[in-house]
């Protein structure tokens, strides 16, 4: 067939924001406390529940752990699968503290 | 030199794969299949064809692994039939709608219930929706010489193909069959290349959940719904109507063998009476025509070799001069007749040409069917034309209706 | 054309028989031939039947046949269990491996017999496969003689197609020995 369709089946490319900016969905966020969080206080790779739990990928494994708040939706997954209980989810409206 | 085997159409069928380098092979046994699914383990096993045989625990697993493995570029082969095409039915809308060019043999049988081992189409027929080309075989050299198309109108317009033919009455009849040359069949048909390959250096998400309307992805680029997507199948199988066609010219031309594309003719330059059937059946109607000839009813045959996409072009072409047209097949379109008929038909609805339609269902289930029964079916339909009625029930040939 | 059916127990080989005669038929230039099992389970013991076409011209039937032109019986015993001389034409020819005289098959008239005792033939050549003599070559040879219309040479060469040469050579002793020692009853 000479005319190349490059999209005979449906397909995506992983990349950031395919479903658009789903941050603003959000009416609750999660704070991370990171006197409790495990990687920052051990100073290591460890843990990172919260990163392999988020439905979104939103979470970075890194030290600290940082969450994309342009993405988060605010499901609270993370926080409630952190084993030290270092992410609350607080508020739109409410400051971090 | 050719070399000519006595051999069953599972024997024809094998061989062909094994010389069109497929590179995996999942499929599940079941009669009159097995000894196909057999051979290919053999072929593999015993290092003559170097490809990836998958065991699997059913046929939907079957053809689930070709889907796999013809998304990462393989080229892939799995058979089935019967209950088994239908274990499949969920999978075989997806290896249409992913567009793989998957090649796969329905070896013709019955479904259950009640259980049954023998022939007829209902299984194939059951499954003409799905978006698969059908292609239809009438002798066991016919079902080599098709597969060996199959891959090359499949990679053409990436629509999966089923080539099917007759369980027992060619998957076990032993005939001759000229096996076609190694070089000369990688020459015809060259190597896959597939549309997207999945492979970690480019990773994608296949057929995702879909919206119904078009939408732009994160790069802005405005993407097709499911819609549209639906509608570059149904443009593909319409493609497909010459691809087999010049599968099939460029076949004849490369291996001195036709057996007709889309539709092919036997006796029909005067005929009025034409008997319309697919696979062994059609074959079957050839001597049906020559009796009727012989007692003075100018009788041809127009065997359709493919059912999806439905030739209606070629058949009305081919019946454009006929008075009469009885359509025999081996299954059935409950609550309304065979679905043949209905194609045929749809085919001519509109058109000048305007041939009386008669139907009959015959071979189901194994039952016997003898060219003098078809024979006399078709010259009772000439008598009843001769009469004026244009018009009668479907007719269960060789059955006890009550 | 010519229309075989071949009367057997499952595990005779007659399947096997009926597939080296098309072989044999194609190689003496017969262009249409086929063979095929009866459809359905195999089971061993069971009276089976597979058949045979040979025709000048390639062949477009595919049907069971019904009738026979010739009949090859593997085992006499069959006679009480099959309609062997109701599926046989009239002027069609009935070939069985027997030890009896031929006295013991009164055929209906106009069908001719051909008699071999291919079990002992099988058995004096030490032809024996799961305790029983191999009685599906030598019925090859028998009907070589009785029709005449293959050639032991293409024999031998589908043979050598399915066998090793030392099994193709036991096998065709086999053969050539119940090829002379058929005899057509006339009248």
């Amino acid at each position: 067939m000479e005319k190349r369709d490059e999209n005979i089946s449906a397909m995506c490319k992983p990349s950031i924001g395919e479903a658009g900016r789903t941050g603003d969905w959000r009416t609750l966020r999660p704070v991370i406390d990171q006197t409790r969080c495990i990687p920052s206080v051990k100073k290591k790779s460890a843990c990172f529940l919260c990163w392999l739990y988020c439905p979104e990928g939103v979470v970075k494994a890194a030290i600290p752990v940082e969450i994309d708040l342009d993405y988060c939706k605010g499901c609270g997954i993370c926080a409630e699968e952190c084993p030290a209980k270092a992410i609350q989810m607080v508020r739109e409206d409410q400051s971090d503290e | 030199m050719s070399k000519v085997r006595i051999m069953t159409g599972n024997s024809a069928a094998a061989a062909a794969v094994m010389l069109c380098d497929v590179q995996v092979v999942a499929a599940y046994p079941i009669t009159p299949q097995s000894q196909l699914a057999e051979m290919m383990s053999q072929y593999i096993e015993s290092g003559e064809l170097k490809a990836e045989y998958v065991r699997v625990e059913g046929e939907h697993t079957a053809l689930t692994v070709c889907i796999s493995a013809s998304t990462v570029g393989a080229r892939v082969f799995t058979a089935t039939s019967a209950n088994g095409l239908l274990y499949m039915h969920e999978q075989l809308h997806w290896a249409a709608g992913a567009r793989l060019p998957i090649v796969m043999c329905c070896v013709n049988r019955g479904v259950g219930a009640p259980w049954t081992i023998f022939n007829d189409q209902q299984d194939s027929l059951s499954q003409r929706d799905t978006g698969w080309i059908q292609l239809y075989c009438r002798n066991n050299q016919e079902i080599h010489d098709t597969l060996l198309q199959a891959y090359r109108i499949a990679e053409s317009v990436y629509v999966p193909v089923m080539v099917c033919y007759d369980g027992f009455v060619l998957s076990h009849t032993m005939m001759p069959v000229e096996l076609a040359e190694q070089e000369a069949v990688r020459e015809y048909l060259p190597p896959y290349k597939p549309h997207t390959i999945l492979t970690p250096d480019d990773p994608r998400c296949l057929n995702p959940v879909l919206f119904p309307n078009r939408r732009a992805d994160s790069e802005g680029v405005l993407r097709d719904g499911y819609m549209e997507m639906r509608y570059k199948l149904e443009a593909a199988l319409e493609d497909a109507l010459e691809a087999i066609t010049e599968a099939s010219d460029a076949f004849a031309k490369r291996f001195g063998r036709d057996h007709g594309g889309l539709v092919w003719d036997y006796r029909t330059e005067d005929a009025e009476l034409y008997l319309v059937a697919m696979g062994s059946l059609a074959s079957e109607a050839t001597l049906a025509a020559d009796a009727l000839r012989a007692r003075g009813i100018r009788a041809g045959v127009t065997g359709i070799r493919a059912f999806r996409p439905f030739p209606k072009e070629a058949v009305r072409k081919s019946l454009s001069k006929a008075k009469a047209a009885v359509v025999f097949e081996k299954s059935i379109s409950y609550g309304n007749e065979g679905a043949l008929c209905t194609e045929i038909k749809g085919a001519l609805f509109g058109t000048e040409i305007r041939p009386a339609i008669y139907n009959y269902i015959a071979g189901l289930g194994g039952r016997d069917v003898k060219s003098r029964e078809l024979e006399a079916a078709a010259a009772e339909c000439w008598t009843d034309l001769e009469a004026g009625r244009r018009e009668k029930k479907t007719t269960w040939l060789n059955c006890i209706t009550g | 054309m010519y229309e075989i059916i071949w009367h057997g127990r499952g595990g005779q080989g007659v399947v096997i028989a009926a597939q080296m005669l098309a072989e044999a038929a194609y190689m003496g230039g017969f262009k249409g031939v086929t063979s095929a099992p009866t459809f359905g389970p195999e089971r061993r013991g069971a009276p089976v039947t597979a058949s045979t076409r040979i025709a000048e011209e390639p062949i477009r039937t595919f049907s069971q046949l019904e009738k026979a032109d010739i009949t090859v019986v593997l085992d006499d015993t069959l006679f009480q269990v099959a309609d062997i001389w109701g599926r046989s034409k009239p002027g069609g020819m009935v070939i069985i491996n027997t030890a009896k005289p031929p006295d013991q098959f009164p055929h209906p008239e106009g069908i001719r017999t051909a008699l071999v005792d291919g079990a002992s033939i099988a058995l004096k050549n030490h032809l024996i496969r799961e305790g029983a003599p191999v009685v599906n070559t030598p019925m090859l040879g028998a009907f070589a003689k009785a029709t005449g219309l293959v050639s032991l040479e293409n024999l031998e060469k589908a043979l050598g197609d399915k066998l090793s040469p030392e099994a193709v050579r036991r096998n065709f002793a086999t053969v050539t020995e119940a090829y002379q020692e058929t005899t057509v009853v006339t009248g």
